[in-house]
């Protein structure tokens, strides 16, 4: 059963390596002509370059708008003020369970605090935990699997084993372990949520490693005497790297959903700070006369979700074979 | 048929004695001093002295060297000993043993609801001739699967125990009581099943023994139903391994909305606690189910797809293939 998974990332991934091969060879015949009418300055090539891109763009208006809400989240969480001038902190007590309006979008919460803005601020929390577990998925997966790869043998029998174990635990499971071992707080529930997804990390990175590593052009290099760290640094890594970061982008919307569902249990930052998942958490005591609390923040982790989906299915192909 | 059924069932001891291991080292190493943070982390932290730590640590046997005391966790775990609850003082087992029926209870229904409800989405998907109502159901999936499980279980409770009150919004009213956790629990298998088999049936849909049939005068309905069906069924199953387990990581999240008691409920309480041994308990119990569906469903090929036995590499192959 695990073997068959395996098959089958390798299967969509050896088919997306082709469509990029393919869509690159057509690129080159289509921007052809237009090269040849202004070799020099290459003018002509940007334009048609810019209208291509504007073409599929408006193709696409759900990317346009997951593009737009992604970037929303990333400048909340650097810069919340810029989206909401409300302090997440301070309540008006008089003001309290007040529902969605023109001056408190997501109304207001039992101590009279603006909902709004508590989740722009929360997004930073939120934001930074699923880098980090996206991340630590990403680096340990990525070495697991480049080391099973390159090494061969009993360490690489002994690492996908390992692997495999991985696999066998419910990740949400694993989570809860590692939880229990490290403790509470964001960036703990985020390294748990991370390394309950390196397994598939893993095995696409080793996946890619040996599809690559008797390229005639790695044996090239070894036979013109490159040592192996120097090969593998210059030249497996940056060929086997791409669908192990088409990956990383998938596991994004994931990792969101993970770390919002450890971080609604409790384990994740303490309560004062607006965090989504303990957001959500703390409006369910008030779910039978303020709905908007529970709902509204719940809605901002499924959009984002949604978006990120959205780009990583666009980035996974879409995109490269539109060209 | 002899050999393939005693391969399998090694592997799945194998999985399971690494599953152990891995949750042994997770819980009780990674920790640094497993007795100081099972009961030091609790609200008794100052009334624990030195002298009472070392005790406890003899009494766990945390004083031996670290090989003496894995094999003596591991041989009383094969006599389905996993030690006592840290909290409640009762035994692992037993205690698990005690929330299991409603859990399963819970898990069953949400299995059931994920395979009716995902086969007749794929099922309408790749019947219907309207294009906007196909692009519709096959957008429905990944909806699904973008949506946290907290989130969804809190909207239903509103909307249809505080709105309209036709279901109880917390504990266990019989079946009625049953119904939103398990809608609750089923949408991320929904998804991916319906996800899987849609894609099984389209790809289905252009073998030339569904133009023999044709051919023959077999309707829509007899062709999707007898002959793509069958066919796209395979992957499906292989999915259902992995939806068996993430049922039981996902009654956490849902058992914990819902007030339920359960397996859930006990593992969420358990990680608040640092309850290590009940903590491993739930781990390798989430591994064992998953070890014992795949068992199942591996023995199940051979009755589905005869091509499987004749070669068991071949047939495997196949398998992937199709997913």
């Amino acid at each position: 059963m695990i073997n068959e998974l395996a098959g089958q990332t390798e299967v969509t991934v050896d088919r997306d390596a082709d469509a990029d091969a393919d869509a690159q060879t057509h690129a080159y015949s289509h921007a052809d002509p237009v090269s040849h009418t202004d070799p020099v300055s290459g003018q002509p090539r940007r334009a048609a370059r810019v209208n291509h891109a504007a073409r599929f763009f408006v193709r696409r208006p759900g990317l346009v708008l997951s593009i737009i809400l992604v970037l929303l989240v990333v400048v909340a969480a650097f810069w919340p003020g810029g989206l909401s001038a409300r302090d997440p902190l301070r309540g008006h007590p008089a003001n309290s369970f007040r529902g969605p309006s023109r001056s408190h979008w997501f109304g207001t919460d039992a101590l009279g605090r603006d909902e709004y803005s508590r989740v722009v601020h929360g997004a930073q929390l939120s934001l930074k935990a699923t880098l980090i577990a996206v991340a630590v998925a990403f680096v340990v997966g990525a070495l697991i699997g480049l080391v099973a790869g390159c090494a061969g043998r009993w360490i690489e029998s002994l690492l996908m084993r390992f692997v495999d174990v991985l696999l066998s635990i419910p990740s949400l499971l694993l989570s809860l372990a590692l939880v229990t071992a490290l403790g509470y707080g964001t960036v703990k529930v985020a390294v748990a949520v991370g390394i309950a997804s390196v397994a598939a990390f893993a095995r696409v990175m080793r996946a890619e490693v040996l599809r690559v590593r008797h390229a005639t052009y790695v044996e090239a290099s070894r036979s013109c005497g490159g040592r192996w760290l120097f090969v593998l640094w210059r030249h497996v890594l940056p060929n086997a790297i791409g669908p192990v970061l088409v990956l990383a982008t998938i596991d994004f919307g994931a990792a969101i959903l993970a770390v919002s569902s450890l971080s609604y249990l409790g384990y994740g930052a303490p309560p004062p700070a607006p965090e989504w998942g303990t957001l959500v958490a703390t409006g369910r005591n008030y779910l039978s006369n303020a709905w908007w609390l529970t709902a509204l923040p719940g809605l901002t982790i499924v959009a984002t979700v949604l978006a990120t989906n959205r780009i990583s299915r666009a980035l996974d192909g879409e995109w490269v074979r539109q060209r | 048929m002899r050999r393939y059924v005693a391969g399998r069932l090694a592997q799945a001891v194998g999985v399971l004695w690494a599953a152990y291991t891995v949750s042994f080292f997770v819980l009780y190493y990674l920790p640094g001093d497993p007795v100081a943070a099972m009961f030091g982390g609790g609200a008794d932290a100052a009334t624990i002295n030195p002298a009472q730590l070392d005790e406890l640590r003899h009494r766990y046997g945390f004083d031996k060297p670290v090989i003496v005391q894995y094999f003596d966790y591991l041989g009383k775990a094969l006599r389905g000993d996993f030690g006592n609850s840290v909290s409640s003082g009762r035994s692992v087992s037993s205690t698990l043993g005690h929330a299991l029926p409603q859990t399963f209870a819970l898990a069953g229904a949400a299995l059931l609801l994920s395979v009716v409800l995902g086969g007749a989405l794929a099922i309408s998907a790749s019947y219907t001739r309207r294009r906007w109502l196909r692009q519709a159901l096959l957008s429905l999936p990944s909806l699904g699967a973008s949506l946290p499980g907290f989130w969804v279980g809190l909207m239903l409770i509103e909307l249809f125990s505080f709105r309209v009150e036709w279901f109880p919004a917390f504990g266990h009213g019989g079946l009625r009581g049953l119904v939103l956790p398990a809608v609750t629990l089923a949408v991320p298998g929904t998804a991916l099943l319906a996800q899987i088999l849609a894609k099984g049936l389209v790809a289905a849909l252009d073998e030339p023994y569904v133009q023999t049939a044709q051919s023959k005068g077999a309707s829509r309905w007899r062709i999707h139903l007898r002959h793509t069906l069958r066919n796209a069924s395979l992957p499906a199953l292989t999915v259902l391994g992995l939806i068996g387990g993430q049922l039981l990581a996902n009654a956490v999240v849902v058992e914990t909305v819902f007030a339920r008691e359960g397996l859930g409920r006990i593992t969420a309480s358990a990680v608040s606690t640092q309850d290590i041994p009940l903590v491993q308990g739930v781990v390798v119990f989430g591994a064992l189910v998953f070890v014992v569906l795949n068992l199942i469903i591996d023995l199940a090929y051979p009755l589905l797809d005869p091509r499987i036995i004749a070669s068991p590499r071949a047939g495997r192959a196949i398998v992937g293939a199709g997913a």
